[in-house]
């Protein structure tokens, strides 16, 4: 059955309406039908709304790179089942795609939808996401290193080691680093972003299940409040330590520094030419010293970050977006923006002229057992190669970065985030092919 | 134990959403999607014929009376399909596959009677419609194996509390820390059964986490605490009489269940949602190690609740593999994983203590639970369509 609802049927509270020529498909018995009265918004309306935002899933790079940044974050990494063959694998990657190309487009995750299907089999989709309009859902996909036979195992468990891309190892120990396992590292990534938390969280939840005796869920983060900008639409977001954060971030117009920046381009890889159009996802669990931070003077939080509170300008002057002048000397010769301090530190004149797609987010775990709020920046970047682009930068800040008296990292991970999913393709099939 | 009590019937928490024109419209041209409306004193089908396959009937009950609606077999008795309880002002959808023949449509208003009828006509398609046999023997036979398995395991349940009982009213710990969770494992093969006794299961076998303030500590697991107290902080072993006390409650409240399952019979849906709510029940309490919380011989209980989600899939499994062959070779794949993970935790005839499990095994069993649970979840729904 073909039937189709004008300005209805993308509605996720309408897909009954589908669902109920889906359920007929399959032969099933009694199902559930949601009257589709509450049609709601016309599509032109529904793009004039940002709650009714949608991304496309497929095209040429996968979406939430440089999609502008959405408010709210799941990022979630996963382990393969010790049993599961590569042809599980692939599987996977076809129901995730089509799950995931369902759910960005405001339907649910399984053909049936929510309230449709048997009444006497769970729904294919878990239904919290009923009548939420996607919200700029994005979902991007990434494989970590140790799914192309983990580093020292040498167990090449799904036949991809012979493909595995020469950036992506396991990102070097830095100084000051006190990693978790449990939150560090994965198979399999997820990143699913939106500006309404319950939707990002619907998207992750709905792929776990999918996952289910293939693969598992090994970590999770939600993040709220984007702490960078992807788009000159949008004004420079703060951090927890209430300084506007990725001034000098790229930005998703930029499109010849994105290129030369984000995208992995062709030839760069002999063995990884699939990566072609993809690009490297560096995650990083940056655990805040809150309190020791909120009792700092404003000097001491404006020399740490080089920048003023209030505008985010270098303190060598001007306005937000002025360069940062590392030759302007005050008082005792010393330089206004200091050399150590985390403007110093990453401007990408100190950096080979690196510059990183920053889509980090804010996130408060609840508390500690000390009372101290266990919150911090879970930061990602994506990149073209983070040999060239993350880890020279991390290594000089985890150094000399005077920020570094007040943030820990706890959780790291790098994934090879593949090309987009085009035509009727499954996310990741050039892997494959 | 259960938690809490969550027999609430998933039913009418949709009428909020009962905004009523257009209902259920089907694709025009679609004879094969067709619209029912009932109301308390009619039962209109869109059409008293469709082309046979999978014929989808959308029904609104449009009256004031909970309806239900039926397709009968030609003899007016074998019901091919069914859905009930559907409440005023609400929508529901019958989807069925219809072999070419004579039928015949019936709502029923207020849920009683005949209901209205009308002839209902499936003609030929040429398309293979799957076996529409009756599947009533598969049933029966699933229901006689479910039936027995629990007198016997009530049988066997009896016979080793009996055991456990005297060893702890004799002062013999060592032999009654033995015989434990041995015993146990006859209650958790059948804890669905049993937890359906409201009466029984918080006085057998309430965990002392679960208790509201002021009640009353007993069964099974009062017993494990006075014979394990080495994780209890300050405990008060129990007195002879106390014990005594306990003790034959407990065996008395076990005649009761014994007594009370020597009768019992299950539809294909009970043992279906049976086997799924004993994997609930491990990944509840038992791979999390809150079930044997004085003991730790959870493992035994995590056993116990496979075996018998087992054996009630492997009841189903005739019509199961007719009916969705895949989906019972996937439940047949996930019970043999998770059966190798428990075996490498086996001790002698048992298994070891919990806390000798690593966060990884414990991760590792945890996901072979879920992995399971995924696909035995659908069953019901496989076994009845
Ligand atoms: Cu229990």
């Amino acid at each position: 059955m073909t039937a189709v609802q004008p300005g209805g049927l993308s509605r996720r509270g309408l897909l009954a309406a589908s669902g109920a020529g889906a359920a007929a498909a399959g032969g099933l018995s009694a199902a559930m039908m949601l009257t589709p009265g509450h049609a709601g918004a016309t599509p032109e309306q529904a793009a004039d709304s940002p709650a009714e935002r949608r991304y496309d899933f497929r095209g040429e790079h996968q979406a939430g790179i440089t999609t502008p940044a959405q408010d709210r974050m799941h990022f979630a990494a996963f382990d393969m089942d010790p049993r599961a063959s590569r042809e599980d694998l692939v599987a996977l990657l076809q129901d995730w795609t089509s799950a995931a190309e369902r759910m960005t487009d405001g339907r649910g995750a399984g053909s049936l939808g929510p309230l449709s299907g048997p009444y006497d089999a769970p729904p294919d989709d878990t239904g919290e996401a009923i009548d939420l309009p996607p919200a700029g859902l994005t979902i991007t996909f990434g494989f970590g290193s140790s799914l192309f036979g983990g580093e020292g195992s040498g167990k090449d468990r799904f036949g991809l080691a012979a493909r595995r891309p020469a950036a992506l190892e396991r990102l070097p120990h830095f100084p000051g680093d006190n990693l978790r396992q449990q939150l560090s590292d994965g198979d399999l990534c997820i990143q699913a972003c939106s500006d309404d938390p319950q939707v990002a969280v619907h998207a992750v939840r709905n792929l776990t299940r999918i996952a289910m005796g293939r693969a598992h869920l090994r970590w999770s983060q939600l993040g709220f409040g984007r702490t960078s900008s992807t788009s000159d639409a949008q004004s420079t977001p703060r951090n927890l330590f209430g300084f506007k954060d990725g001034t000098m971030g790229l930005r998703g117009e930029e499109t010849d520094a994105i290129d030369e920046h984000v995208w992995v381009s062709s030839g760069a890889d002999p063995l990884a030419e699939w990566m072609t159009g993809g690009s490297y996802l560096v995650a990083r669990k940056i655990a805040m010293r809150i309190e020791p931070w909120d009792r700092s003077s404003l000097r001491e939080q404006e020399r740490v970050v080089g920048r003023t509170k209030a505008e985010g300008a270098p303190l060598s002057g001007g306005t937000e977006f002025s360069q940062p002048d590392f030759a302007v000397k005050g008082r005792g010769g010393q330089p206004m923006v200091a050399l150590d301090s985390h403007v110093g530190i990453a401007h990408p004149s100190h950096n080979d002229g690196v510059r990183l797609l920053r889509r980090g987010y804010n996130y408060v775990d609840g508390n500690d057992e000390m009372g101290r709020l266990a919150a911090g920046l879970f930061f990602i970047a994506f990149v073209t190669d983070p040999r060239t682009h993350y880890i020279p930068m991390q290594t000089k800040m985890s150094r000399d970065d005077l920020m570094q008296e007040y943030v820990q990292h706890v959780g790291s991970g790098l994934f090879a985030v593949p090309p987009g999913a085009q035509g009727d393709r499954y996310v990741g099939r050039g892997l494959f092919a | 134990m259960i938690r809490k009590t969550t027999a609430l019937l998933a039913v009418g928490a949709f009428a909020l959403t009962g905004c009523t024109e257009n209902n259920a419209a089907p694709a025009a041209g679609d004879a094969r999607h067709l619209a029912v409306t009932a109301t308390d004193d009619s039962c209109q089908v869109a059409a008293a014929t469709a082309p046979s396959g999978t014929v989808t009937f959308s029904v609104t009950n449009s009256g004031n009376k909970v309806n239900e609606f039926y397709v009968l077999g030609s003899d007016g008795l074998r019901i091919i399909g069914e859905v009930e309880n559907i409440g005023p002002g609400l929508s529901r959808d019958l989807v069925l596959s219809l072999a070419p023949g004579e039928y015949f449509s019936a709502c029923k208003p207020g849920m009683v009677g005949e209901g209205i009828r009308a002839p209902f006509s499936v003609i030929d398609s040429g398309e293979q419609v799957g076996p529409a046999g009756d599947d009533k023997q598969f049933v029966d036979q699933a229901s006689t194996a479910y039936a027995g398995y629990v007198k016997d395991q009530t049988d066997q349940l009896l016979a080793k509390t009996q055991k456990f009982v005297t060893a702890v009213k004799a002062g013999k710990d060592d032999e009654a820390r033995t015989l434990y969770p041995d015993a146990r494992m006859h209650w958790e093969r059948i804890e669905t059964v049993a937890e359906s006794f409201g009466d029984l299961d918080p006085r057998m076998d309430a965990r002392e986490a679960d208790l509201e303030k002021g009640q009353a500590f007993t069964g099974w697991h009062r017993l494990e605490k006075d014979l394990w107290p080495a994780r209890a902080t300050g405990y008060t072993a129990m007195t002879s009489a106390e014990r005594a006390k306990i003790a034959d409650t407990l065996l008395a409240d076990t005649k009761t269940l014994h007594q009370r399952t020597r009768t019992m019979s299950f539809t294909a849906d009970e043992i279906s949602n049976g086997a799924k709510g004993l994997l609930d029940e491990v990944a509840a309490g038992k791979v999390t190690g809150e079930e044997e919380y004085w003991s730790r011989t959870d493992l035994y209980d995590f056993q116990g609740n496979i075996d018998g989600a087992r054996v009630a899939w492997e009841g189903l499994r005739p019509l199961l593999k007719k009916k969705d062959a895949t989906l019972d070779g996937q439940i047949d794949k996930e019970f043999a994983n998770l059966q190798q993970l428990l075996d490498a935790q086996k001790q002698g005839a048992g298994f070891v203590t919990y806390d000798k499990l690593s966060k990884e095994q414990v991760k590792d069993l945890s996901d072979a639970v879920n992995a399971l649970s995924e696909p035995l979840s659908k069953m019901t729904a496989a076994v009845l369509k």
